[in-house]
């Protein structure tokens, strides 16, 4: 009798401990937005599908982000390589918590139907590769978040910083890749390590 | 002929109650026109400023503690590290108190986040930095008046004055729109800040325009009138909208006429 009381108190126990582990996975998936993470941006963005999203709907996965124009002769294909040699280089058993994300800098100009053009002509137009864009305000505050700077300088374009931003799923900024065609060892370091923990 | 008068005369009077208007809500006019700016305009064109209002006065402490009142979320213990760094308002006792600073002296330590936030609320938005250079060009009289030896001087000499944070606003200058402290009190956030090129030790990270300042215009700048916008320009080149100093304060701007 005192063998069953006991048995039945330890899986009673067993079961309580699960229920307290799945209380923490589901603690840990409601856990507020960090302070630091770009979720707490409430600005609304499209897709090249035009579909609208906040940044939020994103949150759990590696974002790689870089802003562009699509009307760029210089810099920004090269970013575009640059990001494309990144994705080519990332763990393939991680590769699915990755976003490769391309935010345009002239939204003007990049309706999501140039993005989506933009994307099919450079062969970017699925998974993990998404194109957004805003409002000017909007654009000018992620901007200031990711510490790029642009400027527009005459009606075609714009001059800009050239950084590659790694976000964790958090969405807290964990590296920035600064030039064109430098070494992207680190990133790609950062971004699989990132990806790992999901 | 009569008809024509009394035209005219409502017509003088909604310019007049609209200029009052402005006035009580503490905001100018700023009327449109074209001015070439000292850094960030390619090829010396110039750049067309539409009409808009600016804030007569830099937003103060006082009307600060009012708006941390009603947008907790903005207040010392409580942003975000995401919007503000660590030094914001960092000379502020706690969350309603701002310590020995007086209630009329300039809010400072406020980041791009939380100033843009507070024009926001008031149904306004930062000035550009275009809009801001063009106000700032103005002395008592003249619209610009950049190539004045005096102007210059007295830009330059405030540069070298410390701690003049601690004054209250309206103590300098009224220019020529009818705004105070453009110059003299404190540096001020604009809405894009972000869109200078002026880091000399990492050009290669930037899309380089040959055309844009980064070369021509520092090695140029040689007068004081060039010297004075160049101080200001590399100011906001090496900020981030994070950031917060006590000698950066802001005030708010309007493409439409203020709402009382």
């Amino acid at each position: 009798m005192k063998k069953t009381a006991i048995a039945f108190l330890l899986l009673f126990s067993f079961y309580s401990c699960k229920e307290a582990d799945k209380k923490e996975v589901k603690a840990e998936i409601k856990k507020e937005i960090s302070d630091l993470s770009i979720y707490n941006l409430p600005s609304k963005w499209t897709t090249q599908d035009g579909k609208d999203i906040e940044l939020k709907s994103l949150r759990g996965n590696v974002l790689v982000m870089v802003m562009i124009y699509t009307s760029c002769k210089s810099a920004c294909p090269r970013l575009v390589a640059d990001m494309r040699d990144i994705e080519s280089k990332l763990d393939k058993n991680t590769k699915q918590h990755v976003k490769l994300i391309l935010v345009s800098i002239d939204p003007n100009t990049d309706t999501p139907e140039r993005l989506k053009s933009f994307a099919i002509e450079n062969k970017m137009n699925q998974d993990p590769w998404i194109f957004l864009r805003s409002t000017e305000e909007n654009t000018r505050e992620f901007a200031a978040v990711l510490a790029v700077n642009y400027k527009k300088i005459s009606p075609i374009d714009f001059s800009h910083s050239n950084i590659i931003s790694v976000f964790n799923p958090e969405g807290e900024l964990v590296f920035q890749q600064e030039g064109l065609g430098v070494n992207n060892d680190k990133t790609i370091e950062t971004i699989n390590m990132e990806a790992r923990k999901i | 002929m009569k008809k024509y008068i009394f035209i005219l005369l409502i017509v003088f009077f909604s310019v007049f109650t609209s200029v009052m208007k402005a006035q009580e809500t503490g905001m100018a006019f700023i009327k449109e026109g074209s001015f070439v700016p000292l850094y960030g305009a390619v090829s010396k064109k110039p750049v067309e400023v539409k009409s808009f209002y600016i804030d007569i006065y830099p937003v103060t402490n006082r009307e600060f503690l009012d708006f941390v009142k009603k947008n907790p979320s903005y207040q010392k213990s409580k942003i975000k590290g995401l919007f503000a760094d660590k030094s914001y308002l960092s000379y502020w006792k706690n969350d309603f108190d701002f310590g020995n600073a007086k209630p009329n002296s300039p809010v400072t330590n406020v980041s791009w986040f939380a100033a843009k936030k507070y024009c926001e609320c008031e149904g306004k938005r930062l000035a550009t930095m275009d809009e801001w250079e063009y106000v700032a060009m103005a002395d008592t009289k003249r619209v610009d008046a950049r190539t004045k030896k005096e102007f210059n001087e007295y830009i330059l000499s405030w540069y070298e004055k410390s701690r003049t944070y601690e004054n209250e606003i309206g103590k300098t200058f009224k220019n020529y729109w009818g705004v105070y402290d453009m110059h003299g009190l404190v540096w001020e956030w604009t809405s894009d800040f972000n869109s200078i090129f002026l880091s000399g030790e990492s050009r290669k990270d930037k899309s380089t325009d040959k055309n844009l300042f980064c070369g021509s215009g520092s090695v140029n700048a040689s007068d004081l009138m060039d010297y004075a916008a160049f101080m200001r320009y590399a100011f906001r080149g090496s900020l981030k909208a994070q950031y917060s100093t006590r000698n950066l304060g802001f005030r708010c701007a309007s493409t439409t006429k203020p709402k009382i």
